[in-house]
């Protein structure tokens, strides 16, 4: 049985760090396979236009293209370059509980994240997604620094 | 009767202040004659009493048709309130549709649609006709408009069009036209485009003049007396900006601050209550006793009765077919559950809102009451207050027995909630619009303007013509929506079996538990 590394995307430099990390963990495990996981931030509970609710579903499709073909997909085929087995998920909501989901899905054996970069008011106030994640997943979570 | 020109307008400003002042008066005053001939027939039409009787048709019609949806689908508002309320909370939402609107943003997003003015000005104008007795009925209409409102949203969302790129469109012209097709009635498509021209009516009218009418009325209120075209063209701009130049920042920003004020205002109204929660048994007693007796208001006990069903149908909306267009961008593949949650609106808009609005107002003491024989002393056709205020301005003295400052907060609340009702019904006009028009980027501007303008008219009328053209026009949309509901139930007590069947084998999963 192979084991498997969650992996938290953010399109920035940070889920560039936590990609070289899993990679390394994963050779050191050897028969790993590595998920690529992007969250697009959304909330059920948000409050919207008429209008945008009538775009809505468009803006999703574009979302979720948007997110594999500049994000996941090149980070997959990265690492499918490299030798890994890897493969990518996308999805809206929550990025702590999501990550979580999908490593509880999955089967994994840990979450891979990095230290979100950004320190504004509102991560102070209210907590960051790491942060989040760090608290409340059900999978053991390494946090790059 | 002079024209506004620029040069006119150049002189006042050079000359005196008095004659500027007589000149805008002289303006609004233009706009205000002219506005009531041209809608006098119209509004004498749809307010038409049953031969004999002072009873409006109209109220009647509404009544009859939430009753019967009432009882044709067995007590669905109370059957389905629980579901409800598990359906906005995305118990039952599958996690592969997030991204997508969820019942809750489909609700709150029609919510912001009714709740506004109609929950402020409309309750205060019900209750100083009307008397506390007309909550009474407004509260039974809101109950009973439940049905309704499940009835048009449902459908909504079954006939709605789905086009390649994604994007949705729905409201009654699309089940009139599809649905009738469907069950081999003929007469729908011709239906769907009365109501759209009816819908066009009510979005200039209920959905913008009235909410541009009643924000001015509460601005000048506390900045003093001026021009009403002065709002007007102020307002207009705002609206031009967000649905011709698509500003969407003042559209999300609207949106967001919205609900806060409307916690806000109900919380206020709990505070004061709470306050004077002694009171609060002998203003129950009121609205009872009000609703069968009349405590003296002009028509008696069908006086409060007629003006509790107007202001509630024209709060919430039920029956209307607005709702409709609103909900139909959800996600889902029952059409029930958007029905199911769409009865929780006037729930929420008049049995809730409205009441607090007519207690806060009941307690305040500024309805004036004759000590020698317990009835309200009358001023013409409406109940004589405090100081002489009406409309949104009772509501606002009304808070203010409770909270000085409170007007402030209101005329905040009134501005926003004007705004972002115009908004939502500019949206519905469009619709109607476009569906009568065909979609183009030219004829889409073409509504977006004459919208606008009639922000101007609205601001620069006085209330009476203003709010008799509102009703008229979105009772009218309900004349034909509630028709072809008649036609169309059937099909919605079969998607209700059928749901409520597969709910209770299990075959129907809840996500969250």
């Amino acid at each position: 049985m192979s084991a498997k590394i969650v992996i938290g995307l953010d399109g920035s430099g940070s889920g560039e760090r936590a990609v070289a990390y899993a990679k390394k963990q994963a050779k050191q495990i050897g028969k790993c396979e590595l998920i690529a996981v992007y969250v697009i931030e959304w909330s059920p509970y948000s409050f919207q236009t008429p209008e945008e609710n009538e775009q809505r579903h468009k803006r999703r499709e574009e979302e979720i293209d948007a997110a594999n073909s500049r994000v996941v997909i090149p980070a997959v085929d990265a690492l499918k370059a490299e030798g890994f087995s890897a493969h990518g998920v996308v999805k809206h909501g929550d990025v702590a509980d999501l990550l979580n989901a999908v490593a509880v899905e999955e089967g994994a054996d840990q979450i891979v994240v990095a230290r979100s970069s950004d320190g504004g008011i509102a991560s102070r106030v209210f907590g960051t997604s790491t942060a989040k994640l760090v608290m409340t997943a059900t999978v053991p979570v390494t946090v790059v620094g | 009767m002079k024209k506004l020109t620029l040069s006119t307008l150049a002189l006042s400003a050079a000359g005196s202040t008095s004659a500027f002042a007589q000149e805008t008066r002289s303006i609004d005053q233009a706009v205000n004659e002219t506005f009531a001939t041209v809608t006098g027939p119209f509004v004498n039409f749809i307010f038409s009493p049953f031969p004999g009787t002072s009873f409006p048709w109209i109220v009647m019609w509404l009544v009859i048709a939430a009753s019967l949806f009432t009882v044709y689908f067995g007590f669905i508002q109370i059957r389905g309130f629980r579901h409800s309320i598990q359906l906005v909370k995305g118990d039952y939402a599958d996690p592969n549709d997030a991204g997508e609107v969820s019942h809750f943003q489909a609700l709150t997003t029609a919510l912001s649609g009714t709740v506004g003015l109609g929950n402020i000005a409309g309750v205060a104008v019900a209750v100083g006709i009307g008397g506390p007795g007309a909550t009474f009925w407004m509260i039974v209409a809101g109950l009973l408009g439940m049905a309704s409102k499940f009835t048009e949203c449902t459908l909504g969302v079954k006939y709605r069009n789905e086009y390649e790129d994604g994007t949705v469109s729905g409201g009654p012209m699309y089940y009139m036209s599809k649905g009738f097709a469907e069950r081999g009635v003929p007469g729908g498509k011709i239906m769907a485009v009365v109501f759209s021209i009816f819908c066009i009516l009510g979005a200039l009218g209920g959905g913008n003049m009235f909410q541009a009418n009643q924000a001015h009325a509460q601005i000048s209120g506390i900045m003093g007396d001026y021009p009403g075209w002065i709002t007007g063209i102020i307002f207009a701009l705002v609206v031009y900006a967000v649905i011709v130049g698509g500003i969407k920042s003042i559209a999300s920003v609207t949106e967001k601050v919205v609900p806060f004020m409307g916690v806000l205002y109900v919380g206020t109204a709990l505070i004061i209550l709470l306050i004077n929660y002694d009171k609060i048994g002998w203003a129950f007693g009121q609205i009872f006793e009000g609703a069968f007796t009349g405590l003296g208001v002009a028509g008696g006990f069908v006086g409060a009765l007629i003006q509790g069903f107007k202001r509630a149908a024209f709060s919430n909306e039920a029956g209307v077919g607005s709702a409709a267009i609103a909900h139909s961008a959800v996600r889902t593949k029952e059409p029930i559950t958007e029905g199911l949650v769409s009865l929780l609106e006037p729930f929420i808009d008049t049995v809730v809102i409205c009441t607090m609005t007519a207690l806060v107002i009941t307690i305040s003491g500024l309805l004036i009451v004759d000590p020698a024989t317990g009835n309200f002393v009358l001023d013409g056709n409406s109940i004589a207050t405090v100081d002489g205020v009406k409309g949104v301005s009772l509501t606002s003295a009304a808070f203010a027995t409770g909270f000085s400052w409170f007007p402030y907060v209101l005329a905040v609340a009134v501005v926003l909630f004007a705004f972002s009702t115009m908004i939502s019904w500019s949206y519905y006009g469009l619709k109607a619009w476009t569906y009568l028009f065909g979609e183009g980027k030219t004829t889409e501007l073409v509504f977006k303007i004459i919208f606008c303008v009639f922000v101007v008219i609205g601001a620069s009328a006085s209330l009476g013509p203003v709010i008799d053209f509102s009703d008229a026009a979105i009772f009218a949309m309900a004349v034909v929506n509630i028709t072809a509901l008649y036609f169309l139930m059937p099909i919605v007590k079969k998607e209700m079996n059928s749901y409520m069947a597969r709910l209770k084998s299990g075959e129907i999963k809840r996500f969250k538990h």
